[in-house]
């Protein structure tokens, strides 16, 4: 546990950081998920994806739960993961940030804006449309283009 | 295997968690059928881990590792653990998280080898099941009580001749021909099923023969319920005509 949490807890603590805001707060959601692996270990399992992957999810879910004061959802035994490099090791995982980071600084603002509201805020696409004034389906289409643009950075 | 275009800024939503009530009812419904779209949302949420990475850099203090290890300490495992733990289970916490790390990987690499067993298996059993309803088909043609055969024939040497089997509800024809004179460039047969009625032939089917002169025709779409009078071939253009091109090379009555 002590190597899974050396290894991860950067990751975990860093999402819920950026999403709360709260250096304290951060660190409950840091403990929430691991105790949730340690208490059950068999929620994680190889189908789901590769273990950083799968934590920084449940990390951000956790983070939205406290940032909007939501009753923690049961969907952590349902959260299934895929994705490309595998975050194991401190080299991929830089790599793979620098090609996020990459991929985010070449999106039009408007587009990342969208997806970060709904990443890091967790504001529903009903809420980001009323807040930038923009039509609802505009707002769906940019979230997801922007998810598959990062897809993209890791295609190439 | 694509994504339903219809569901796929919903399945976006879905994996950020913006989706509610009744429009994540629906996509959930449809997930549930829909293996190429429960993919897309697996890879969505991976695009949404990487996402994460971009926050990289603060550390955790260190006190939140220390507590964690002080919770964990006092915390029971999962309950399918608990009724097989030993007394002597707390005291080997770092051995056993060792051992589980291991088993982890372990059973990781074992179960990716099975995934990919299973899917190539499914490939295979899925293509020999084509197979299987196709030579269905024929066989049910041809062994079908009201199928009439016709023999369709020309008059010279060595003689091409087909064989048409037809069942009229529901509309099935197979039909295989031998000695074929090959054809000239851009040209193809093309086989008519002439009805009793004295309606308009119907174009049965296109095709060319192999080599040997040899083809075979299986279920082409027809009308259904069509009682034939001949079945005919003439020569026509590649893509086939509508109503046949004179003269009529071979022909046979029902």
């Amino acid at each position: 546990m002590a190597q899974l949490y050396d290894r991860y807890s950067p990751i975990v603590y860093s999402v819920a950081l950026r999403v709360l805001g709260d250096t304290g707060a951060a660190e409950d959601v840091l403990q929430d998920v691991f105790i949730q692996l340690w208490k059950n270990p068999g929620l994680f399992d190889s189908s789901r994806g590769n273990l950083g992957a799968w934590l920084s999810v449940i990390a951000r879910n956790r983070a939205i739960d406290a940032l909007r004061k939501r009753r923690p959802e049961s969907e952590i035994a349902d959260v299934i993961v895929s994705v490309q490099p595998d975050l194991a090791g401190d080299a991929e995982r830089s790599r793979a940030m620098e090609k996020v980071r990459g991929a985010l600084g070449a999106m039009p603002s408007a587009q990342r804006s969208a997806l970060e509201l709904a990443y890091f805020e967790g504001l529903t696409h009903t809420e980001i449309a009323a807040k930038t004034g923009e039509p609802l389906g505009t707002v769906k289409t940019r979230i997801r283009s922007g998810l598959l643009q990062l897809r993209k950075a890791f295609q190439t | 295997m694509t994504v339903h275009e219809e569901f796929a800024d919903e399945l976006a939503l879905l994996a950020l968690g913006s989706l509610q009530g009744e429009e994540r009812a629906a996509v959930e419904k449809h997930l549930e059928g829909c293996a190429a779209c429960r993919l897309e949302l697996q890879q969505l949420r991976g695009e949404m881990a990487l996402l994460a990475l971009s926050t990289a850099g603060p550390k955790p203090p260190a006190r939140a590792k220390e507590r964690l290890m002080r919770t964990i300490a006092k915390e029971p495992r999962s309950q399918r653990s608990e009724s097989h733990r030993a007394p002597w289970w707390a005291v080997l916490g770092w051995a056993t998280a060792a051992a589980m790390i291991i088993m982890f990987t372990l059973l990781w690499q074992q179960n990716r080898t099975l995934e990919q067993q299973v899917a190539g298996l499914s490939a295979e059993l899925k293509q020999q099941q084509a197979e299987l309803a196709k030579a269905r088909a024929i066989v049910a043609t041809l062994t079908k009580p009201d199928a009439v055969i016709t023999v369709v024939k020309a008059n010279t040497l060595p003689q091409p001749q087909g064989k048409a089997f037809y069942v009229r509800d529901p509309a099935r024809l197979v039909f295989i021909a031998n000695n074929l004179p090959q054809l000239p460039p851009q040209k193809a047969y093309e086989l008519w099923l002439i009805p009793a009625s004295g309606a308009a032939p119907i174009p049965a089917a296109v095709f060319k023969p192999d080599a040997h002169g040899s083809a075979t025709v299986i279920n082409p779409p027809l009308p259904v319920g069509v009682q034939p009078k001949a079945f005919a071939m003439t020569i026509e253009p590649e893509q086939g005509s509508s109503t046949p091109t004179m003269p009529i090379v071979m022909v046979g009555g029902a």
